[in-house]
């Protein structure tokens, strides 16, 4: 581990670093929510979930902001649920926002669902 | 699942011996030193036997490489191995890279790419015994693309508009986004099937992908590969 440390650095530079000694991101014995959401949604819905990721200036449409306490509580949890099983086309939204069910399986979605709730109405 | 799993460990087994049998040369051998002691510290060399959580792509380093010989083009390993240069534009794992503004993400231009250079000979062996891990020959066995071509014009619509794939991958040097590797080099590094195959189902290949699986049918995922090998660099 100290010797793949090392090579991390080596080849990434100081981020790595910075990243391992996150203690936010870690998997616990449950879906973790923060997790997943780090893994899958930030590169467009950004690390702040305010729909500002690295690659949202490269999307037609602008990714959801998570933080937006008006439009995200207008959704239930079974629709946040539904449109990140089966993507945006699911809720009427743009195809843009894909289909997650394919690479996470349905307790790994509620756990996003509630963090969702976090991002959005617990701050 | 579980054939997918016996047959890639089986054809992992197979690859295996054949480094193994097919190592009389000095060459060979010091190739697969090369892989042991300067590589596997990074790259996955085998399939892992069992799926495995999650958590496991958080912590990786580099992408595997026990299916290189069902990927990659060997000319392009050569001569990318002698003269590496960077995929992912924003690291392996971006999350690692990016700095939050406080109005949106932006890359740490502060990292550097830097990977193990290799002379010309050694990358030459090395990517002959690169070639030989095959974990996912079941994989492209099952692809059915045949070549073919798209009008450039309908291709570049549908790989940005109507399929949303230039949200993260960029297909020229200029325009798309930076969380998956870039694809206008595509023709040169990988191979058809692979592309085809990997497109159809990202996670038969790697279930804790990053890669969504974006739910199309072979025709559409066959037009999409048509334009990726008639990108030019
Ligand atoms: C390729 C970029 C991309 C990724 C990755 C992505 N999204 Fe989205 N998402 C979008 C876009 C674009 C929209 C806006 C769609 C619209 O408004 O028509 C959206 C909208 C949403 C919405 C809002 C639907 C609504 O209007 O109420 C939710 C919830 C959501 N995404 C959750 C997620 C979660 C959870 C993940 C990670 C598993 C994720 N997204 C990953 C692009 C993305
Ligand atoms: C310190 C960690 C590290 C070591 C050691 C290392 N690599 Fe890598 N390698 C990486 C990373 C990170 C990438 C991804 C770079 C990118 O995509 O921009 C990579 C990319 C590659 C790729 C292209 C993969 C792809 O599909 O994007 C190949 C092939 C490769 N390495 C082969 C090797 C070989 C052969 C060795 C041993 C001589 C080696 N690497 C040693 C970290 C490492
Ligand atoms: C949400 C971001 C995202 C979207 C949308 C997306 N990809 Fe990807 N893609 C990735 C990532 C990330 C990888 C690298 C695999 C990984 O790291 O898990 C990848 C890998 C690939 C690869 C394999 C390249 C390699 O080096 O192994 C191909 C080919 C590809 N994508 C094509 C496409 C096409 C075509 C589309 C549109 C239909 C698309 N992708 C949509 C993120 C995305």
């Amino acid at each position: 581990m100290r010797n793949q440390l090392k090579n991390i650095v080596r080849v990434t530079g100081i981020g790595a670093l910075t990243f391992l000694a996150n203690p936010g991101i870690a998997f616990g014995a449950e879906a973790d929510g923060a997790a997943l959401y780090d893994m899958y949604c930030v590169q467009c819905h950004g690390t702040q979930g305010n729909g500002k990721g690295i690659n949202a200036s490269h999307i037609n449409v602008q990714p959801r902001s998570h933080i937006d306490k008006g439009e995200m509580s207008a959704r239930s949890d079974a629709e946040l649920f539904k449109v990140i099983a089966e993507g945006g086309p699911a809720i009427n939204k743009s195809v843009l926002m894909p289909a997650w069910r394919h690479n996470l399986n349905e307790s790994e979605i509620e756990a996003l669902v509630a963090h969702l709730r976090k991002l959005c109405c617990e701050n | 699942m579980n054939v997918t799993n016996l047959a890639s460990i089986a054809s992992a087994l197979v690859a295996a011996a054949a480094l193994v049998t097919a190592a009389p040369t000095q060459a060979f051998a010091d190739a697969e030193s090369i892989l042991q002691s300067q590589c596997a510290s990074c790259h996955a060399l085998q399939a892992p036997v069992n799926n495995i959580a999650k958590s496991e792509r958080l912590s990786r380093i580099a992408p595997p490489l026990h299916f290189a010989g069902n990927k990659y083009n060997r000319d392009w390993l050569v001569s990318w191995l002698s003269n590496p240069s960077p995929i992912h534009p924003a690291g392996y794992f971006p999350q690692r890279h990016i700095i939050n503004t406080g109005d949106g993400d932006t890359l740490d231009t502060d990292v550097r790419f830097a990977h193990p250079t290799l002379s010309t000979a050694e990358a030459d062996t090395v990517a002959t015994a690169l070639m030989l891990l095959k974990s996912k020959s079941a994989l492209i066995e099952a692809d059915t693309y045949q070549p073919g071509t798209v009008a450039m014009r309908m291709g570049v619509m549908d790989f940005r508009r109507f399929k949303g794939c230039d949200a993260c991958h960029q297909d020229s040097t200029t325009s798309g986004g930076l969380s998956g590797p870039l694809l206008y080099n595509s023709a040169r590094r990988l191979q058809a099937a692979y592309l085809s195959s990997f497109i159809l189902n990202p996670v038969a290949w790697d279930p804790n992908t990053v890669m969504p699986v974006l739910e199309m049918n072979e025709p559409a995922v066959h037009k999409l590969v048509h334009y990726l090998m008639m990108l030019e660099e």
